[in-house]
């Protein structure tokens, strides 16, 4: 008993030493961006930090220089290194009549319009995960095709119940009798989430769950799948509501409107949800250890590498809840699009 | 001119600061009554304490997101 207790309690001290250095790895990647002989710009590192960029960044002297695909109607498609966009000095220079300014690739003639396809550090960190998911989950697969009538080896094993709980505790209840056909794309949409929280709290990461455009695109992909999939009974409830008085929907229809307006309401607030805690995780990781630069103090740099690492620890448990929370209220709301309502309230 | 822009952006500034401070305490007073009522729920049964606590990490994840709300637009409201 006691030495389990020491055993775990070793374990516990290795991964907070871990994470610690994570973090004092994180404080280099800070000052790298904050410059030197510049004045240090807490807010302009942030948001650095926390926007897409057509360079992957590690740390200083490790720049990955991601590919520029641009289209425009009169030049066709164009691709090119995003190296091209700094010169000798590290500066941002001009390239082949476009202008890179703030992580965007505009043309410096402007009546010419562009359509950015590049693959930014988002894409690659979205290219990365999908990888990952496909050589996790095929791995599993093949687990249990191999040990079919063993219990579960090795990474099966630390995934079956995560699995088991998604079906059972998220998409089961929430959507009702009909769960098996959403199974799969809730159980991909946990890990997809999931993956990407936990990836973008590694330093030198993307912040790829907290941005807008992934997380519209998820959410979208609830909308579509609520409202294809939405029965007579959910458009009844929408267009006629049952238990309503009459003079709520005849002559006006005010309950029709606001019932229309909950369809989008429901994905507007998972994608918000979503990219704003991801997002805000970030900028209190980061503010907390632009302090250090601020004050130009060690004293202040051990306090808020302490203070960092706790909350690192807070923002694994937010990855999780938050996967946790997209997937539920996703299969909540094809539940009640599903169900078959002989409700009269 | 000048005088007047700084003025703005100063009370700019001290809007986004009121704002994380009323941000956080109404964060405060939710999570403190989710905290209240799990306590309870576990004192007056035992046996369903993880099932309650399980509850109470969601909604109080629930609870801090509004509180990040906050926290982007205050970040944003400083920044720009």
């Amino acid at each position: 008993m006691k030495k389990i207790f020491r055993n775990n309690m070793l374990k516990f001290l290795k991964i907070n030493l871990l994470i610690f250095l994570v973090t004092l790895f994180n404080f280099s990647n800070a000052k790298a961006s904050g410059g030197e002989g510049k004045e240090f710009n807490i807010g302009e590192m942030i948001t650095h930090h926390i926007s897409d960029s057509h360079e992957w960044h590690f740390f200083d002297g490790a720049t990955l220089y991601l590919p520029v695909i641009l289209y425009s109607s009169d030049r066709g498609i164009e691709v090119f290194s995003s190296a091209n966009f700094y010169g000798d000095h590290h500066e941002v220079v001009d390239y082949n009549g476009y202008k890179y300014e703030h992580g965007h690739i505009v043309p410096l003639e402007s009546s010419r319009s562009i359509l950015d396809f590049s693959i930014t550090k988002n894409v690659a960190t979205l290219f990365l995960t999908a990888i990952l998911m496909v050589l996790v989950f095929t791995a599993v697969a093949r687990g249990y095709k191999k040990n079919a009538n063993t219990g579960p080896r090795g990474i099966q094993s630390f995934f079956e119940p995560i699995i088991v709980f998604v079906r059972d505790e998220i998409v089961k209840p929430n959507i009702g009798p009909k769960y098996e056909k959403f199974t799969p794309y809730m159980l991909t949409l946990f890990f997809f989430i999931w993956f990407g929280n936990i990836l973008g709290l590694l330093p030198g990461a993307a912040n790829l769950t907290g941005n807008t455009a992934v997380t519209i695109v998820l959410a979208l992909l609830t909308f579509i799948l609520v409202n294809v999939n939405g029965n007579k009974a959910y458009w009844g409830h929408i267009f006629n509501t049952p238990g309503v008085p009459w003079w709520l929907k005849l002559p006006i229809p005010i309950m029709p409107v606001v019932e229309l307006i909950g369809i989008f309401t429901k994905p507007f607030s998972l994608l918000l949800r979503l990219f704003v805690a991801i997002t805000a995780g970030h900028i209190v990781l980061l503010s907390l250890i632009g302090l250090t630069f601020l004050f130009h103090s060690w004293a202040v740099g051990i306090g808020s590498a302490l203070v960092v690492t706790v909350i690192n620890f807070i923002e694994i448990l937010v990855a999780t809840i938050q996967a946790y929370v997209f997937t539920m209220f996703s299969s909540l709301y094809i539940g009640m699009a599903v169900a078959d309502h002989h409700d009269d309230h | 001119m000048l005088f007047s822009i700084l003025l703005d952006a100063a009370i700019g500034l001290m809007g986004s600061a009121i704002g994380a401070g009323l941000v956080a305490i109404g964060a405060g007073l939710g999570i403190g009554k989710i905290g209240s009522s799990a306590m309870e729920a576990m004192a007056r049964q035992p046996e369903a304490a993880g099932k309650v606590q399980t509850a109470m990490l969601i909604i109080a994840a629930l609870i801090e997101v509004v509180a990040l709300f906050g926290v982007v637009v205050c970040f944003l409201i400083a920044t720009a």
